[in-house]
């Protein structure tokens, strides 16, 4: 980014907008800091968790992100994804709990769902919960956008989550000014989004800007696929091609990383985050409406799951 | 590019949603899967129309009922600014909706109808955007083509509305004629509206000034977090972190620390991405000073010359947001800039009409969606400037001791 601080020829004293949800997510993840007794935030190894980590590391620099990092690991990542969390978690002196879903499977406590590569999108929310209880978390940053989904686009920044994780989108509180209410009661949690206000655009222009290293499936590069509902589907250790799908070979990259049965490839030839500011500029799709089986269950996919507590 | 936030408000039928997906359409912000899914919902609800409204209508309940239940958040851009639109429903929790809309906006859009004119609810959005001083207020007259594109009728509303806009505070007032339907004067100039010579509302989105809004006059820093490595590296390091709440912070200023009134200076103003000469609103920085002091979160940084007002007692515009009425002697948890701290109701001076602005002096309590002037009593003083002077330092927050929830919404008044 363009460190000069303001933007010139606008007047004095004007940060870019860039520059402006940045202060923002800064001050609301100091706020969580020092109000909260155990946060946690959440890390997938995905570009908005990734930006996410580096806006924290920033709130408290010189000093260490006060808080863990914690992955729902639903064991279907992509290899690259992995590799990546571990490496990036490190460098940035953070510690790294992960919650496994697998775990939660063999625990009885999830069961999978049924299905040719059932995904285990859904069942991520019983390990979250699980998590937060066992860990006594108070407050879990979450890397949600509000441009990303419509029930999303109505959320608070700090969401207050009742004893049984649950989201209320007809009770929720006000939020006014920078003035975030994280008041509650033992048991109960606040899920918080310090980065609502910024569109897939924003998140690629300061990957651009701040040079931040991302998992490499995010640019271009030749994978075996095959065609599954209308998406590129990868193959690999989760997803097994039926009879009918067809495989081959494509120039893809990722816009969002996840369940590796339910998150789509896009064609793409963009190869930096340079490029790939110029082609999502350029998108008629939205991420989630181009890449994510699953949310197309229904018109309120999301807003179910995180009723139940999803991210 | 700049960051713009706007408000909108408006009922059903006077043509917000059009309006709002308009501005998204036209600025490519609306994506093919989200007008197919529209498109598809509409046609299987058996609607005449494609609904923009269910753009921005995301929730199972709102889908089923046809109405807005919340604040929804938008975004678009230009080549010039980016937009965030804080969509508000007109009608139901319209107060506690317009007020939490309007808290962080530079610019409200009211909405009327051409062919209505000035109602009760324009009144109630003008009021409300001017009691949360959003500094800029646009009145759009929608549906100019249902009039004829009438200059007579868009002139009328105009000076009508100018006159109850007088009573109010509003620093910066403009109107423009439009038809959200037909995008006359939305993204372009209209060339049915001739004897309209000002610009495009998007043009004048893009254009209106909005650098000199913040306070840049009062040093004020709110002390959220103590940085403190205590690594082997950075033995000493002791640095205030918080996010610049008003006037203009460098390197070599004398500074006071509020509670303790020492003076200091600034020694540095650290960023990750390196040291600042200047911190000036809205940045999040953090401040190291040359004498060792006892400073803490919900401390404040001011400068010896310019000092906040310091006080228990508080006088202050409360919107009040939930069932349970307002009344003296409740007490409740206040947050102020990074400040909790307990306040009791002393006194209930009036509640205010947000119709007709009238002010009854009898009224024993606020209900939900009331707006009243309030005297509070707080456990330790605050270092506040009145909301007029600061948006930042001059607001709070009210919740409920019990059930946590946040339930008002308070704007300081004070010696200016």
């Amino acid at each position: 980014m363009d460190r000069g601080w303001g933007i010139a020829g606008s007047g004095q004293y004007q940060l870019s907008q860039l520059q402006a949800i940045e202060a923002q997510s800064i001050h609301i993840i100091r706020e969580v800091a020092a109000e909260f007794e155990r946060p946690v935030l959440l890390f997938s190894g995905g570009k908005d968790s990734v930006v996410m980590l580096r806006l924290a590391q920033k709130a408290f620099w010189p000093g260490r992100i006060p808080f863990p990092v914690m992955h729902i690991d639903t064991g279907h990542n992509f290899p690259e994804v992995l590799e990546f969390r571990d490496r990036f978690v490190d460098a940035m002196g953070a510690t790294l709990v992960v919650a496994s879903v697998q775990e939660s499977i063999d625990a009885g406590r999830a069961v999978e769902e049924a299905g040719t590569n059932p995904s285990r999108n859904r069942l991520q929310t019983r390990t979250l919960l699980d998590a937060i209880t066992e860990h006594k978390f108070d407050a879990v940053f979450g890397g949600a956008r509000r441009d990303e989904e419509k029930a999303r686009a109505k959320e608070r920044v700090f969401s207050f989550r009742d004893e049984f994780g649950q989201w209320d989108p007809k009770n929720q509180r006000p939020e006014l000014w920078s003035l975030f209410n994280g008041r509650h009661r033992a048991g109960e949690h606040i899920r918080v989004f310090p980065i609502s206000d910024w569109t897939e655009l924003d998140i690629w222009q300061y990957v651009a800007d701040e040079k931040i290293d991302l998992p490499s499936i995010y640019y271009s590069h030749r994978r075996q696929v095959f065609r599954r509902d209308g998406m590129l589907l990868s193959t690999g250790p989760h997803v097994d091609p039926g009879d009918d799908e067809e495989v081959f070979e494509a120039t893809v990259r990722y816009r969002t990383v996840g369940d590796m049965t339910c998150t789509g490839a896009v064609e793409s030839f963009a190869a930096s985050a340079e490029e790939i500011v110029i082609e999502v500029a350029a998108s008629r799709l939205t991420e989630r409406g181009a890449t994510r089986a699953d949310d197309r269950v229904s018109e309120a996919a999301m807003e179910d799951r995180k009723r139940e507590g999803y991210f | 590019m700049e960051l713009l936030r706007l408000a909108t408000a408006g009922s059903v039928d006077d043509g917000k949603s059009t309006l709002i997906g308009r501005l998204l359409y036209d600025s490519k912000a609306i994506f093919e899967d989200q007008l197919e899914s529209v498109e598809r919902v509409s046609r299987q609800r058996g609607d005449e129309y494609t609904d923009l409204a269910l753009l921005t209508d995301g929730l199972r309940a709102e889908r089923e009922q046809g109405i807005t239940i919340d604040v929804a958040y938008r975004y678009f851009a230009t080549p010039a600014r980016k937009f965030i639109i804080a969509d508000t429903p007109g009608h139901i929790q319209y107060t506690r909706n317009m007020v939490t809309g309007n808290s962080n906006a530079d610019l409200t859009i009211v909405l009327v109808d051409a062919r209505k004119g000035i109602v009760e609810q324009t009144r109630r959005h003008a009021f409300l955007a001017s009691l949360l001083r959003v500094p800029h207020l646009l009145l759009c007259v929608n549906k100019m083509d249902l009039v004829g594109f009438d200059s007579d009728v868009f002139d009328s509303i105009r000076e009508e509305f100018a006159a109850f806009a007088s009573r109010l505070e509003v620093s910066d007032l403009s109107f423009i004629p439009i038809s959200a339907l037909q995008g006359d004067n939305v993204v372009q100039r209209s060339a049915n509206m001739p004897w309209y010579e000002g610009a495009s509302l998007l043009h004048h989105l893009e254009q209106i000034y909005i650098s000199s809004d913040r306070n840049l006059i009062d040093p004020r820093l709110p002390v959220q977090w103590v940085v403190r490595p205590q690594a082997t590296s950075q033995p000493d390091y002791r640095g205030y972190a918080g996010r610049v709440a008003g006037g203009v912070f460098k390197p070599g200023d004398e500074v006071m620390v509020l509670p303790s009134g020492l003076t200091t200076t600034v020694a540095s103003i650290d960023t990750f991405d390196g040291a600042l000469a200047e911190a000036y609103p809205p940045m999040s920085v953090t401040i190291r000073l040359t004498d060792d002091i006892d400073i803490s979160r919900g401390d404040l940084i001011c400068r010896p010359l310019n000092q906040p007002t310091v006080g228990q007692d508080l006088e202050a515009m409360v919107a009040w947001m939930t069932e349970r009425p307002l009344v003296p002697g409740d007490f409740l948890a206040l947050k102020h800039t990074t400040r909790w701290v307990r306040a009791v109701v002393r006194d209930i001076h009036y509640r205010l009409d947000v119709n007709t602005l009238h002010r009854d002096e009898t009224a024993p309590s606020l209900g939900l969606n009331d707006v009243g002037r309030v005297s509070l009593r707080v456990t330790q003083p605050l270092y506040y400037d009145s909301y007029r002077r600061n948006r930042q330092t001059g607001s709070f927050i009210l919740a409920a001791e019990d059930t946590n929830v946040t339930v008002g919404a308070g704007m300081l008044l004070g010696p200016d």
